[in-house]
């Protein structure tokens, strides 16, 4: 049972660090380039998939027996489809401005990789439980890296945090860091910070 | 064989149709919500875009098979203060669609509201900002709207256009010019006065 539990632990923290998408995991990183603009959009965003993922994770860990192998990826992306129109009706009907100033990217959810990607390297060969547990942890991780892209770039392009103005008049705001260059260049400085920092800590464990 | 292609079929077809009474099932729940939403955008929009408005009037006109929709606006005494209109066009990505307020002088605007676009980020999305949407107001409509660059308006019928975003300013123009053109045509003021 300790073993069990133990398990679990993993396949939730895996997806926190270990693997975090899309900075070690380097998939669904159109969704990332395009929505981290501003921090509330990179939450949104990564919430919403979030939702997905974890819905989709349960169905298709709930169907794995049944679905021919032949077919799996079209049946996984009537699955994902779904949740993702389910999940933007909601967010036209509740929270209009977010939906607005996500566009089309919350439909492009669908075709994230993150999403068909853990359907079909964890859910289809793991059971229900474990599947959540992957989802949340991968959900979790996704929407952690979106904010602290979203913060950074809305901090440098806007000097505010949430439409808070943190830095004052005397801040000329980067525009480039607001447009798609600055989100290549934050991304890419992230991905390179990660590796560094994992790269010492093995280190660390070696010798 | 047969069997597995039975089996693919039979799920398939489960997963389609699940999905799909699912799918129904929302649908049937969010949808009047977003139209509210949208009706409520709208409304508050037609407020915003001729201010002394207590209450409007719908009229609409089919021409060419096109239906054009103006909002009335009609203020505490029961007088037309002026029409709201939608005018919508290309933009520099995307659509733009802008809630103009026309004062019942037929001669100038009384505001905009920009209500949709998809413009660039911290660039043409300014255009949905105060400090754009200001300029409009009072803004003379004969001969027609225009813009001008990097200066303070000269004319009572220019703007300054958006620095770094001279497309998107130009659109805003553009699709107010249009949408107003199309209602003097037809839309004429005795007509509305009456």
């Amino acid at each position: 049972m300790a073993d069990n539990n133990q398990n679990l632990w993993h396949e939730f923290k895996k997806g926190l660090w270990q693997d975090i998408p899309p900075f070690r995991l380097v998939l669904g990183t159109c969704p990332t380039l395009a929505v981290t603009n501003s921090v509330i959009n990179g939450i949104a965003m990564g919430l919403a998939t979030l939702f997905v993922l974890l819905c989709s994770n349960i169905t298709v860990s709930a169907v794995r027996k049944i679905v021919p192998g032949q077919v799996r990826i079209a049946a996984y992306v009537v699955i994902i489809a779904m949740y993702v129109t389910v999940a933007d009706m909601y967010l036209a009907a509740e929270y209009p401005p977010i939906s607005k100033a996500l566009g089309p990217y919350v439909p492009l959810i669908v075709v994230n990789c993150i999403i068909l990607g853990r359907a079909e390297a964890f859910a289809q060969k793991n059971p229900i439980v474990p599947s959540i547990m992957d989802a949340l942890g991968m959900g979790i991780g996704f929407t952690m890296s979106l904010t602290v892209m979203g913060i950074i770039r809305e901090l440098f392009g806007f000097g505010s945090i949430l439409d808070i103005k943190l830095l004052g008049s005397w801040f000329e705001p980067w525009i480039v860091m607001i447009l798609p260059g600055g989100a290549f260049l934050v991304f890419g400085f992230l991905v390179a910070l990660v590796n560094y920092i994992s790269r010492k800590k093995a280190e660390t464990v070696c010798h | 064989m047969n069997n597995l292609a039975t089996k693919m079929f039979l799920v398939l077809t489960i997963i389609g149709a699940v999905s799909g009474g699912i799918l129904a099932g929302v649908f049937h729940v969010a949808d009047p919500l977003i139209q509210a939403n949208r009706e409520k955008e709208l409304k508050e929009a037609i407020f915003v875009v001729l201010p002394e408005a207590k209450d409007y009037k719908v009229l609409e006109k089919e021409v060419d098979k096109e239906k054009i929709t103006v909002y009335k606006g009609i203020d505490a005494e029961g007088k037309p203060v002026g029409l709201a209109f939608i005018a919508d066009g290309g933009g520099f990505q995307g659509n733009i669609r802008i809630m103009v307020g026309l004062n019942i002088d037929y001669l100038k605007l009384k505001g905009i509201r920009v209500l949709e676009q998809n413009e660039t980020p911290g660039l043409g999305n300014r255009i949905k900002e105060p400090q754009f949407e200001d300029q409009f107001k009072g803004l003379e409509i004969k001969p027609k709207v225009e813009y001008i660059k990097y200066r303070k308006p000269e004319k009572p019928n220019q703007i300054q256009a958006i620095t770094g975003a001279t497309i998107s300013s130009d659109a805003v123009v553009k699709n107010i010019n249009n949408a107003v053109a199309k209602v003097l045509k037809n839309f004429p003021q005795e007509e509305v006065l009456k």
